[in-house]
């Protein structure tokens, strides 16, 4: 029974990364631009969201009301900033989305203050739900694997079966071809950021309840989405979905587990104090191992 | 001439030590280090507001000198922490260095104040167990605790409420391993489970709170100070396990958590060396001051804080203002001939307090206020562990 509830916890953090780092995905893959400042786009959607929810008073109406601008904040940065960059070298693109973060760190400070806020549960989700007998899980926990698989579902359709989807597709195998046929680039693009934004603003959202909503949250998170794109091979959809439910599953199993097997084969004091270790660099060993097996990630484009 | 020559000889060898020349100086400076930014910058925020509470409270002055107070940001990053140290005692020159929340912090910037700098630190809140003992130093007081102490007061309280079983969780880092140690030494009953978490960057205790759930033990302690607190008690109201597994806590729910924890706290018990309602005089000027002018209640941080500033000022009007002779100054901070709002206490040989520890259960106020009220004394006169490990005598 515990074993059920921890993989839902894993499932949950998994489809919360997978939404920040779908968006990362597209935009390495489509316009090859590392965007360190995706975090960010995370952290704005919480903002924003906050704003929203204490003026409406309602979570549903106020996340629904953040998205959109979430989406306007993320067409903004391509147009002004990122639609600059596509076209220099990966060391400049990180130089100035650098900048990005700090100045929307010190944004969110000029206009939200130093202090964080805090977005509470809302109150129909607020309870817990018997899953199995005896299993109780929080019913707000659950609503983000809802929501979470329900976005993740719909990507798929709109990479899968529609043209955009097939547009993105190709974009991601050969960019300057699909330019060639005469396919309005500037467009997509743009299209494809403020996507990208709208996904890692709900995951920035969907978090603050259970986290909190604070000046450079997104930039933790950042390095995690980094290695789940990678890992799951960039530009791929696909990819970053199995790596994120991965790194869900590999981050539960280092803090719950590892400090048991370890015990098994170590003296018990020397295994407590060397799981908390281990588990923060478990999932470095494993992307290292998966790109020594496949360098290009696991559903990468082969070279 | 002679005179004239005596004193000329006295400004080059005081410069050739890279001395100030103290007499010429006007003014008494403190650096206070504390978080004023990011999520935890509520805590430095209480810290500040009693700093100047008490400079406010004596006139703003100390032996007729003026009281000039440098805060500065650790960012709560020690590699922040440790250069901001370095800019108060280096380019400042302050007298005394003084704040400190978190443990990591201080463990980085203490050589660079105590030794590089040869400047008086005193801590308002961290206390390392390195510090109480191999590192202790003859630079550095402590207006607090150290970690150990106050989870071992939880131990020793649980065992004379006859807790059975425990679970500890505690963040991966210097003052959470030390509270879990502390809170093991002394109680008696089964330890159901331990875990640690990442620390600063999970919020998330999805896991732990599941693990916990399975363990069924009959209470949780937990070390989680300022936000990570709010968060620990959120979700484990969310979870459910509130109805079941009571929680007992150190430093996680208190004047700064509670405006977020709200009414999931009530009835939760803790342990402190200072709460808000301890009936000497100095306390309850303090307090109804404190709360006069900033609408809330104090914590223990600004309290430490508060006591920190009195130390200071007990010392410099002891010297009559003169802290030219750092030997002078330590005799007298170590007299700890000022009242503090715990109440009286007295140094041990590694300059931690030798204090009371009590404990306090979340309540609401008659104005519908969440605080906290003594409801037990759970040790008399603690002296730290580590003492004995310490080389001053």
């Amino acid at each position: 029974m515990e074993v059920l509830i921890q993989v839902l916890n894993g499932v949950q953090l998994g489809l919360l990364m997978f939404l920040l780092a779908a968006g990362l995905t597209l935009t390495f893959g489509i316009m090859d631009l590392v965007n360190l400042a995706h975090g960010s786009l995370y952290m704005m959607g919480a903002y924003i969201a906050w704003t929203f929810i204490s003026w409406s008073d309602s979570f549903v109406l106020g996340a629904l009301l953040a998205l959109p601008a979430t989406f306007i904040v993320g067409v903004i940065v391509e147009v002004v900033i990122a639609r600059r960059l596509y076209a220099r070298d990966h060391l400049d693109q990180v130089l100035a989305t650098f900048g990005l973060i700090l100045f929307f760190n010190d944004l969110v400070r000029a206009i939200w203050g130093p202090a964080g806020k805090s977005i509470a549960v809302p109150p129909f989700l607020d309870h817990t739900i018997e899953i199995l007998p005896g299993a109780l899980y929080p019913a707000y926990r659950l609503a983000i694997i809802v929501v979470g698989t329900g976005v993740a579902l719909l990507l798929a359709w709109l990479v899968a079966r529609t043209r955009l989807g097939m547009l993105i597709r190709a974009g991601a195998s050969n960019r300057r071809m699909i330019a060639a046929l005469g396919v309005n680039i500037e467009l997509l693009f743009s299209l494809v950021f403020g996507l990208g934004a709208v996904f890692a603003g709900l995951a920035g959202l969907m978090a603050a309840p259970i986290s909190s909503v604070k000046i450079g949250m997104g930039d933790d998170i950042l390095i995690l989405a980094f290695v789940i794109i990678v890992t799951g091979g960039i530009g791929s959809i696909k990819g970053a979905f199995v790596a994120a439910m991965g790194v869900g599953q590999l981050d539960i199993v280092g803090r719950v587990y590892l400090a048991d097997w370890l015990k098994a084969v170590m003296d018990p004091a020397a295994a407590s104090a060397a799981a908390p270790a281990i588990s923060q660099v478990l999932i470095y060993i494993v992307m290292a191992a998966v790109l020594v097996w496949r360098p290009t990630g696991l559903f990468g484009q082969r070279q | 001439m002679m005179a004239g020559k005596l004193l000329g000889a006295a400004t080059i060898a005081a410069m050739a030590f890279g001395l100030q020349p103290v007499w010429a100086q006007d003014s008494i400076k403190i650096g206070f280090i504390s978080t004023f930014s990011g999520s935890q910058a509520a805590i430095g925020e209480d810290m500040r507001r009693s700093v100047d509470l008490a400079v406010e409270h004596l006139g703003g002055k100390m032996a007729g000198k003026k009281i000039e107070i440098v805060y500065e940001d650790d960012q709560f990053k020690p590699d922040v922490g440790k250069a901001r140290s370095e800019k108060l005692v280096q380019q400042d020159k302050v007298n005394f260095v003084a704040g400190y929340i978190w443990s990591n912090v201080l463990l980085a910037s203490l050589k660079t104040v105590t030794d590089e700098g040869d400047t008086i630190l005193i801590s308002a809140n961290a206390g390392p167990s390195q510090i109480a003992g191999e590192l202790c130093n003859k630079n550095f007081f402590s207006t607090s605790w150290q970690n150990d102490q106050t989870p071992m007061a939880m131990g020793e309280y649980l065992n004379t409420k006859g807790v059975k079983s425990l679970y500890v969780v505690a963040p991966n880092y210097a003052a959470g391993k030390d509270m879990a140690a502390g809170v093991k030494r002394t109680y008696k009953g089964k330890i159901a489970g331990e875990d640690y978490t990442k620390w600063p960057d999970q919020l998330d205790f999805s896991a732990e709170l599941t693990k916990i759930a399975a363990a069924k033990p009959d209470g949780i302690f937990i070390f989680y100070p300022g936000a990570h607190g709010v968060q620990f008690v959120k979700q484990w109201v969310q979870a459910g396990i509130n109805k079941t597994v009571p929680l007992y806590q150190v430093f996680s729910i208190d004047a700064i958590t509670l405006p977020q924890q709200g009414e999931l706290a009530l009835g939760t018990l803790g342990a402190q060396e200072w709460v808000n309602d301890l009936p000497n005089e100095q306390n309850k000027k303090y307090v109804a001051d404190f709360k006069n002018k900033y609408k809330v209640y104090p914590s223990y941080y600004g309290a430490q804080s508060y006591d920190a500033i009195m130390l200071i000022a007990s010392a410099a009007e002891a010297l009559k203002g003169d802290l030219s002779s750092k030997d002078k100054v330590r005799a007298e901070l170590k007299k700890a001939n000022f009242k503090s709002l715990r109440g009286d206490f007295k140094f041990n040989t590694n300059q931690f307090p030798i204090q009371n520890f009590y404990i306090q259960e979340t309540v609401k106020d008659p104005q519908g206020m969440m605080t906290v009220k003594t409801i037990a004394t759970a040790v008399k006169d603690g002296k730290d562990s580590y003492y004995q490990k310490c080389s001053m005598k």
